[in-house]
């Protein structure tokens, strides 16, 4: 009687393990996280440093389409394009937002450097293009005069 | 439940353009309503447009990307009738996903 029991308790063991093994296999690769560093960040330098952008330099080949002079800054399009080889990311700044990261694309190959989208701006300010290529990071910029801010319209 | 967001995909010479407008209001965190109560901070935080099974374009949003969220691209291939898939999910975790048939 009494061996029967152990018998049973063994068993259910052996059973217990097999589906915690079952359960702790192979998790799903999980597409990566968002960047709450860089989207928290208050200003240019601090958001450079948060997507870990290093000797960012001017480029002539990198283009920011949008109007001069935005009347609704609730709706700001941008068109950010270049022409430099093997891009990998490119992200949109607005210097005096309250949180400067607005977008941060990545690029397979295969994928045209150049996005279009719509942001919010506070107020009149710079815009900033910032794009990885090749492992090397460049950056335009571009003024864009607001009339009537984006927040709390 | 997520309103349904439109999704064009054209392909002409060997690329295909997509066009995405998404519905979300994308709440900043610093408006405040009628009653000087904050809204609290609603937004899409991450895209993904995938095609035959790869991925052409991931985006991270911040709350200043405009109320419904509008994209456009480009990518090399694509043929007429396959599938362009769009999925976005904000900070609440709420998600949507799309399809469009390449024109």
């Amino acid at each position: 009687m009494d061996q029967l029991r152990r018998d049973t308790l063994r068993i259910s063991g052996v059973l217990g393990l097999a589906i915690a093994a079952g359960l702790l296999g192979p998790i799903d690769a999980v597409a990566e996280e968002w960047n709450k560093d860089a989207f928290d960040a208050k200003n240019y330098n601090d958001t450079l440093k948060a997507l870990g952008a290093v000797a960012v330099a001017t480029s002539k080949e990198l283009l920011i389409n949008a109007p001069d002079i935005a009347e609704n800054g609730a709706v700001v399009p941008l068109t950010v394009s270049c022409t430099l080889p093997n891009v990998q990311q490119i992200a949109i700044l607005i210097d005096k937002n309250p949180f400067t990261l607005s977008a941060n694309f990545t690029i397979p190959a295969g994928t045209e450097p150049s996005i279009s989208t719509r942001v919010k701006m506070r107020e009149t300010s710079n815009v900033y293009a910032l794009v990885k290529a090749n492992g090397k990071w460049f950056v335009a910029s571009k003024e864009i005069k607001v009339t009537l801010g984006g927040c709390g319209g | 439940m997520a309103d349904p967001m439109r999704v064009r995909a054209l392909e002409k010479d060997g690329s295909t353009e997509v066009k995405i407008l998404m519905k979300h209001d994308m709440e900043t965190g610093l408006r405040k309503d009628d009653a000087g109560n904050l809204v609290p901070a609603h937004f899409i935080q991450k895209v993904s447009v995938t095609h035959n099974d790869k991925e052409v374009l991931a985006a991270q949003f911040g709350v200043s990307v405009s109320k419904d969220p509008f994209l456009a691209f480009k990518f090399k291939g694509g043929a007429k009738g396959e599938k362009v898939i769009v999925s976005w999910i904000d900070n609440f975790g709420d998600k949507r996903t799309d399809e469009a048939l390449i024109a």
